[in-house]
């Protein structure tokens, strides 16, 4: 069968980093950052997870070396971008191409290697597994035996929706996206609200990345976002930010990776299958864009 | 400039300055210092002078595209794109267009802007036509040009006689002849001629005037009816084939061949990016900022050498200028480029 069990498990698998990173970008465009970023921070944070898996013996080190390395690039990105006043276009580059570059030099200082770093020791994070739920054909392994993190991607999606809509940081943090000297004159510097989204985009972004080095595989490998922050961010602007709209946007993507995995099996180019979510969001922001300059008009 | 801006350049000049000196009284660091240098510069026959300027060269090409687009306020970071299908479209043409060898040479040149271009132009017409902005639209470009250029090497064009993922080589007769004794190619001439005439049309012609003037201000370009919409498309044809002839030079000089990545691992298009916005955008500083970027990755090479020290670090240091950069001349870009359009 084309549509099985297999392809089900694999979803979720494939959309959490792009789910968390887009969360991140959502929060980021909210508060008025234009973060290009995403992908430097998925990058460092995959390496963290690894690199903390190795030396702490255990996932919980990976994950809090990456939730660290998140924070810390957030910071980074925050103090030329926002206290310094930089353009967030340029800032982004000089992450990303920061991102690329240390993770490359710290792989051969720390670990001595090229390109590919796996050991025993790097361990996977856990599984959540459903007991009998499991059973249920295809519905059973969609949900049953995905790690934590996709889990917490799920959560976040409502948390962040919630907080967005109801808690009162974040309608300072959408305040500050849409009137910034307004929240001023309240007495809230717009400068730490911006910091505050974009640590917490590094944070989920580097997360994000985690589950791809520490839970779809074990290992590093130099690249290995491969422009999953740029489909990310591709979501958020065809969403227009709204969570609501993201995380079935970002479900369409996990289900295009898994049936281009699916149909290369069938003998088709890798490369076709995997140039497929670059084609689909060509096509879907071409939709969703001329749709809105038409509305505009 | 005023005295924050300058004190802000200064300083940090200073402390590095300082900082420098202090550290080349050590051994170790002088070891290191010594590495960089002859990995930029020296080498037996000055070929490590040599393996920089080859690199220059392609730095140089992609530094000019950028800085076209950038002038006009268009933000075409799909450099990278245009230029691995400019490569691509030349080792096609290469190996497979039978002919005498000018003609096969003149046909790949030509093959390889007309393919840079269109690829730029398809960005162009998703922003004007579909409202995707530009930026992302080339940015997203970049991907399936990757995998096509990844394909064509692994499969159709791929020489199976060798190991590795690459075509052909060119048949020697065109290939771009080297300076006698050197890596380097004539490509670097070819480049050199194109980054002089764009400084010389930025400068001299209406038709850069008008560029410039977009560039600034898109409302003042369209009320003084200067033709955007042409204007738009043509600056992104520019831009796009001097991307894809900067792939021909590669193809056709550098590695003789088309080889899966060589364009885009050592990120030719971030660091010509990088040039330009530390030229801040001024058309005839780009050139000696490209080379700066130049020699600092062949000397990071040097140093891994002589120093051990992972040659990643020149990709480092190019960053951090990009970063510093970004905080102390806040808004370059910003103010260049017109976002009201």
């Amino acid at each position: 069968m084309f549509f099985d069990s297999a392809i089900a498990e694999s979803i979720p698998r494939f959309f959490t980093p792009v789910l968390l990173a887009a969360i991140g970008s959502a929060l980021c465009e909210r508060a008025g950052v234009f973060n290009i970023a995403l992908e430097g921070m998925m990058l460092i944070g995959a390496f963290a997870a690894v690199v903390g898996c190795y030396y702490a013996g255990d996932w919980t080190g990976g994950l809090g070396l990456a939730v660290l390395a998140g924070m810390a690039t957030g910071l980074v990105f925050a103090f030329f971008g926002v206290h310094r006043g930089g353009d967030d276009i340029i800032v982004s580059i000089g992450l990303n191409v920061l991102a690329v570059g240390l993770t490359a030099f710290l792989l051969r200082g720390l670990f001595g290697v090229q390109g590919q770093f796996d050991d025993p020791r790097i361990v996977e994070i856990p599984k959540v597994d459903l007991g009998t739920i499991a059973d249920i054909p295809v519905l059973g392994s969609l949900v049953s035996g995905q790690s934590i993190l996709v889990w917490f991607a799920v959560i976040m999606v409502f948390a962040t929706h919630y907080f967005l809509k109801y808690h009162k940081a974040g309608l300072r943090l959408r305040a500050v996206g849409q009137n910034a000297s307004a929240l001023r004159s309240v007495g809230i510097s717009p400068q730490w609200v911006k910091t505050g989204a974009l640590v917490a985009c590094g944070i989920l972004c580097a997360l994000g990345g985690a589950q791809l080095s520490i839970s779809n595989v074990t290992l590093f490998t130099e690249g290995m976002s491969a422009g999953r922050g740029w489909i990310a961010l591709v979501i958020v602007m065809m969403c227009g930010a709204r969570l609501p709209w993201i995380f079935p946007a970002a479900i369409l993507f996990g289900l295009v990776d898994a049936l281009g995995f699916r149909i290369q099996g069938l003998g088709l180019p890798q490369q076709f299958t995997e140039a497929l979510p670059y084609v689909l969001a060509i096509v879907v922001l071409i939709a969703a864009f001329s749709r809105r300059a038409k509305q505009q008009h | 400039m005023i005295r924050s801006q300058r004190n802000a350049v200064l300083v940090p000049l200073l402390v590095i300055g300082a900082g420098i000196l202090i550290l080349l009284a050590l051994p170790q660091t002088r070891d290191v210092v010594v590495g960089f240098v002859n990995g930029a510069f020296g080498g037996r026959n000055n070929f490590n002078f040599f393996s920089t300027l080859s690199r220059y060269s392609i730095i140089l090409g992609m530094a000019m595209a950028v800085l076209v687009s950038f002038r006009a306020g268009l933000l075409n970071i799909g450099g990278e794109g245009q230029l691995v299908l400019g490569g691509l479209t030349a080792a096609i043409v290469g190996v497979y267009l039978p002919g005498p060898p000018l003609l096969v040479a003149v046909a790949a040149v030509l093959a390889a802007m007309t393919a840079g271009a269109s690829w730029a132009v398809l960005a162009g017409v998703l922003d004007r036509v579909a409202k995707v902005p530009l930026l992302i639209g080339s940015l997203l470009l970049n991907y399936p040009a990757h995998f096509i250029a990844s394909y064509f090497v692994s499969h159709p064009l791929r020489d199976v006689a060798s190991g590795a993922t690459q075509s052909h080589k060119i048949m020697s007769e065109a290939r771009l002849p080297r300076f006698p004794g050197t890596i380097l190619d004539y490509g670097i001439l070819l480049i050199g001629a194109t980054a002089i005439l764009i400084i010389l049309l930025e400068r001299t012609s209406v038709f850069g005037y008008r560029v410039r003037m977009q560039g600034y201000s898109f409302g003042f370009a369209r009320t003084s009816g200067y033709p955007t919409g042409k204007l738009y498309y043509r600056t992104l044809m520019i831009s796009g084939a001097i991307a894809g002839m900067t792939g021909y030079t590669a193809v056709f000089g550098l590695n003789q061949r088309y080889i899966d990545g060589m364009l885009t691992i050592p990120l030719y298009a971030w660091t010509g990016v990088a040039a330009v916005l530390l030229a801040a955008i001024i058309p005839w500083v780009t050139p000696i900022t490209a080379f700066f970027f130049a020699m600092l990755a062949t000397g990071a090479v040097g140093m891994e050498r002589s120093a051990d020290i992972p040659r990643e670090m020149g990709q480092i240091v190019q960053a951090v200028i990009v970063l510093y950069l970004a905080g102390v001349s806040g808004k370059i870009l910003s103010s260049n480029v017109g976002k009201d359009h």
